[in-house]
């Protein structure tokens, strides 16, 4: 800050600062341009470049140099060190592109270890030399700009409102309120039309969230393997099986509806308000879909019988019928009516008896 | 050549000097910039290191373009089911989508894709973090204030935009993680009373999941947010340019002028610094620190998830907001409120957004305060906005924290229930508590400042005065701190409190009718503050004159013996 004392003072407070400074500097330059040869000599003047009959040189309002001229030969030193390792370190971004090879996990690591390590050396490199750059060999200064009222003076707030009406009288659009008010009118179904063209990006829900693809007696199979099951099948009380309608494993949109857990109960376990009726040897079904906003309820404790949705912790009990035991669920997971068919393997008796998943308008 | 400790002043004649003269007069023929472009070169930005938090925000979005159009060149926006048959055998002949095969690809089999994807989520998490950093200090310090709150308003929708973009962006993969976010994103759309299905419908095309989510999140993704964010980050900096930067308090600091250094060479040169900083350290994170392994996850199936699934931080927010609320709906007429989803769904961030987009104008009617600011305020320095400040903050830091129960239930072994529970009193009481220890935090700082001017700053000086009564001698504040101290004093005043009915029974006309009463209640409120004193250390404040005359302050009777601690100024 050192410098500061050798600017002219109307640069550092005061009377007007750059803008004003600039309007001096162009007082000075003014006379020279209209007497002297035109235009091609401002660029020159401006970027203090040697001209031969130039005006005297604006005052600087930086200085040239650092104060301790010892101390920027270091400092230059230590930026170009910098700058070298941040070249280097750009080399080996290169070399790492061309000699690490990918494909598979472990060359992956390695491959990106060396890319990430060379590109981050760079550019830290490049900022700290910039950084030291600017601190230690740009002469610390600090410049005062005069700020403008943002407000227009009156006369140009005025002159703006004259034109503005003046334009207004002249479109004839305040005069004739007929053709404002056509014109207005005619743009409200252009208006409109935008909305109605997104209209057919997905079809009308109609029922399609009330049915599944669980039919009378469609096998239920374990998801992942497509196995049906049987009862016996479950040698004793115990986890969670997710299954699926067979038949259905490939089609995302009904496995986003369908998607249905069993669990196989000890006998007396199972209470009301689960429907003994739906049931098979103590085995019963529920959705696996949440009924706050759709994820599967995929956690299942076999001590306490609580059914958890790992999303929003909506908790149902499985005992009794998925009541919600906690959580922001407010509807318990519908039950799905399932029995066994003439090979004894497990099938639904319908469809659900409720629309499955999260809670929807049209619902009910 | 050694260009920097070349003295430029006098080195007319250099072959640098020439080119720049040539491309100079070139350009000037054609476009008569040489005046404007000095103006610009000659710029004044001032310096504080809450400045960059905002520039932090602009490079990380850059680097998301530069990363971004990378990905795109390999990133195949399909929901055409394939088997996988790649790098990455753990998965070999799994079903997936083209989008999450193709994700893989990058991850595996381009070079160099990993590192631009990884830095690419790693600059979306910044963003938005540089974002709410930045609108933080703009509150606090009152930088939002006439003129400036068409940029406020501009962040706001900038902050809406980006946790959109970020939200599509990591739904894009078609991973396991994402596509339980779209699920929920589709759960909370259909909701909503009325539009809520079909709206639901029109987007993801049918039933979740669909076919079309990824291709059309995608074209958002990649052309129409970013070509919003692109356009009003533009009008946010020409808005920021033009009105010029505010400051922070200090000497010779005032609202009619602007304290720094010049944009050429400074600024450009340290900005220029920061945006290789903030690349670098993009570089750094997803060198070592790995984000987003979608391999590790799977592909989407609507029938599976894992437990402790976390969205982005910047949505954490309103899956604390979901887990919270309590399972309240309505069945009526054969229609569902479905409260418990809609009203976490959308108040919270409604609130949030609405609020602060209002409070430049509720604030500048509460204060009557018409006058242009570009001198920022210190936080202390407005207890009550400060405060309301903090209470938001830590509502959404209640909400964010909830948004991560399960997480904190098993890292610090407490019933998952109890944590819901704890966050549903929590909303009330953290934000109230919050509140008022702020605003007594602000005013006790207040009150501090006070006492440096009253009494000057202490010398550790002891003075034994002649009837043997010992005092501590103190100087006067320096003029830097002096500034910054009683800097509040050109801040608005409270309005002057009604005075009783006149003796007609006619009340004062500012208070008439309940709208004026309110906003002199209000008033009294956003105006607490502890009374600036006048002077600088010059008393002791015990109205003892002779002993007052004997500390310090009095440039004519310094108190102190040698050395450099004497006081230099008075004020």
């Amino acid at each position: 800050m050192s410098e500061t004392g050798e600017y002219p003072d109307d640069l550092q407070h005061g009377s007007g600062g750059l803008a004003e400074a600039e309007d001096q500097a162009g007082q000075t330059r003014a006379p020279h341009r209209v007497i002297g040869t035109p235009s091609p000599a401002e660029a020159h003047i401006l970027l203090a470049t040697e001209h031969p009959d130039a005006a005297p040189p604006v005052p600087r309002e930086l200085p040239a140099d650092p104060p301790d001229l010892v101390k920027a030969k270091r400092a230059e030193r230590v930026v170009a060190t910098l700058f070298i390792l941040a070249m280097l370190s750009g080399f080996a971004f290169i070399a790492s592109y061309v000699g690490f090879p990918v494909h598979t996990v472990d060359r992956v690591l390695r491959s990106n270890l060396a890319l990430g390590t060379s590109l981050t050396l760079s550019l830290l490199f490049l900022g700290a030399g910039t950084v030291i750059w600017v601190r230690q060999l740009m002469p610390d200064v600090e410049l005062t700009e005069q700020r403008k009222p943002l407000a227009s003076p009156e006369n140009d707030r005025q002159a703006f409102a004259q034109t503005f009406k003046e334009g207004a009288d002249a479109s004839q659009f305040i005069k004739r309120p007929v053709l404002r008010r056509t014109l207005i009118a005619a743009t409200v179904p252009l208006g409109l039309a935008p909305v109605l063209l997104l209209r057919d990006m997905g079809p009308l829900p109609r029922t399609s969230l009330r049915h599944t693809a669980w039919r009378k007696g469609t096998r239920l199979v374990i998801s992942g393997t497509n196995r049906p099951l049987r009862p016996a099948d479950f040698d004793s009380p115990g986890g969670m099986i997710t299954v699926i309608p067979e038949g259905y494993q490939d089609n995302d949109v009904e496995l986003a509806k369908a998607a249905t857990i069993i669990i196989k109960f000890a006998p007396g376990q199972l209470q009301p308000p689960t429907v003994m009726n739906w049931t098979v040897d103590n085995i019963v079904a529920y959705s696996k879909i949440c009924t706050h906003v759709g994820c599967p309820v995929a956690l299942y404790e076999q001590t306490t019988h609580h059914i958890l949705c790992p999303c929003h912790q909506s908790t149902f009990d499985a005992t009794k019928g998925a009541t919600v035991l906690f959580g922001p669920a407010s509807r318990p997971l519908p039950q799905l009516p399932i029995t066994t068919d003439a090979a004894g393997y497990l099938v639904a008796q319908s469809d659900y008896h409720e629309p499955v998943g999260p809670s929807f308008w049209e619902r009910g | 050549m050694n260009m920097a400790n070349q003295p430029a002043g006098d080195a007319g004649g250099g072959p640098v000097e020439k080119a720049l003269a040539s491309t100079g007069t070139f350009l000037d023929d054609r476009f008569r910039a040489a005046k404007s472009t000095r103006t610009f070169l000659r710029k004044i930005f001032p310096d504080h290191w809450s400045f960059l938090l905002g520039e932090i925000a602009l490079y990380s979005f850059i680097i998301l373009l530069l990363t971004g159009t990378f990905l795109t060149f390999f990133f195949k926006p399909s929901m055409t089911s394939v088997v996988y048959h790649g790098s990455y055998v753990h998965l070999d002949g799994v079903r997936m989508s083209e989008a999450y095969s193709s994700t893989l690809n990058i991850s595996f089999d381009v070079r160099g894709g990993l590192l631009m994807r990884q830095i690419h989520h790693w600059a979306a998490d910044l963003f938005m973090g540089a974002i709410m950093a930045h609108m933080i200090r703009i509150f606090f310090t009152g930088a939002y204030r006439k003129p400036r709150e068409f940029n406020w308003l501009i962040g706001i929708v900038l902050f809406t935009l980006g946790m959109l973009e970020g939200l599509f962006g990591y739904s894009l993969p078609d991973d396991l993680l994402s596509g339980a976010g779209l699920r929920i994103l589709e759960g909370v759309i259909q909701s909503l009373p009325i539009v809520g299905t079909y709206v639901a419908f029109f987007l993801f095309g049918g039933q979740f999941p669909g076919d079309v989510i990824i291709p059309r999140l995608y074209i958002l993704h990649v052309l129409l947010i970013p070509g919003l964010l692109l356009a009003l980050i533009t009008a946010h900096l020409f808005f920021m340019f033009h009105q010029k930067h505010t400051q922070m308090p200090g000497k010779g600091h005032t609202d009619q002028n602007v304290v720094g250094q010049p944009m050429y060479p400074y600024f450009m040169a340290k900005t220029g610094a920061f945006f290789f900083f903030t690349f670098g350290v993009t570089a750094l994170l997803a060198t070592f620190a790995q984000i987003n392994p979608i391999w590790l996850y799977g592909p989407f199936t609507p029938v599976a998830i894992s437990a402790g699934s976390q969205p982005d931080f910047y949505m954490g927010m309103l899956e604390g907001a979901l887990r919270m609320f309590p399972s309240w709906s309505w069945n009526v007429l054969g229609h569902t409120f479905a409260f418990n989803v809609f009203i976490p769904g959308l108040l919270p961030l409604g609130l949030l957004f609405t609020g602060a987009a209002l409070w430049p104008f509720i604030e500048r009617w509460i204060l009557r305060d018409q006058r242009e600011h570009h001198v920022n305020d210190r936080p202390r320095n407005a207890p009550t906005r400060t405060a309301i400040g903090i209470a938001v903050i830590a509502a959404y830091g209640v909400f964010w924290l909830e948004g991560a129960n399960d997480v904190i239930a098993a890292h610090f072994a407490i019933p998952l229930y109890t944590t819901t529970v704890i966050a549903r009193y929590a909303i009330f009481i953290v934000p109230a508590i919050a509140y008022t220890v702020t605003k007594r935090i602000c005013l006790g700082l207040q009150r501090k400042d006070a006492h440096l001017l009253e009494h000057g700053v202490e010398t550790g000086i002891i003075r034994q005065l002649p009837d043997g009564e010992y005092i501590e001698v103190t100087r006067p504040v320096d003029e830097e701190a002096y500034a910054v101290l009683t800097a509040r004093a050109t801040e608005p005043q409270a309005l002057p409190q009604p005075t009783e009915d006149d003796e007609n029974g006619v009340p004062d006309p500012a208070a008439r009718g309940s709208i004026g009463k309110l906003r002199l209640r209000l008033n009294r409120v956003l105006t607490e503050n502890v009374p600036l004193p006048i002077g600088n250390g010059h008393s002791n404040g015990h109205g003892e004159p002779e002993r007052a005359a004997v500390t310090t302050g009095d440039p004519a009777r310094p108190a102190v013996g040698p050395g450099g601690d004497s006081p230099s100024e008075s004020a």
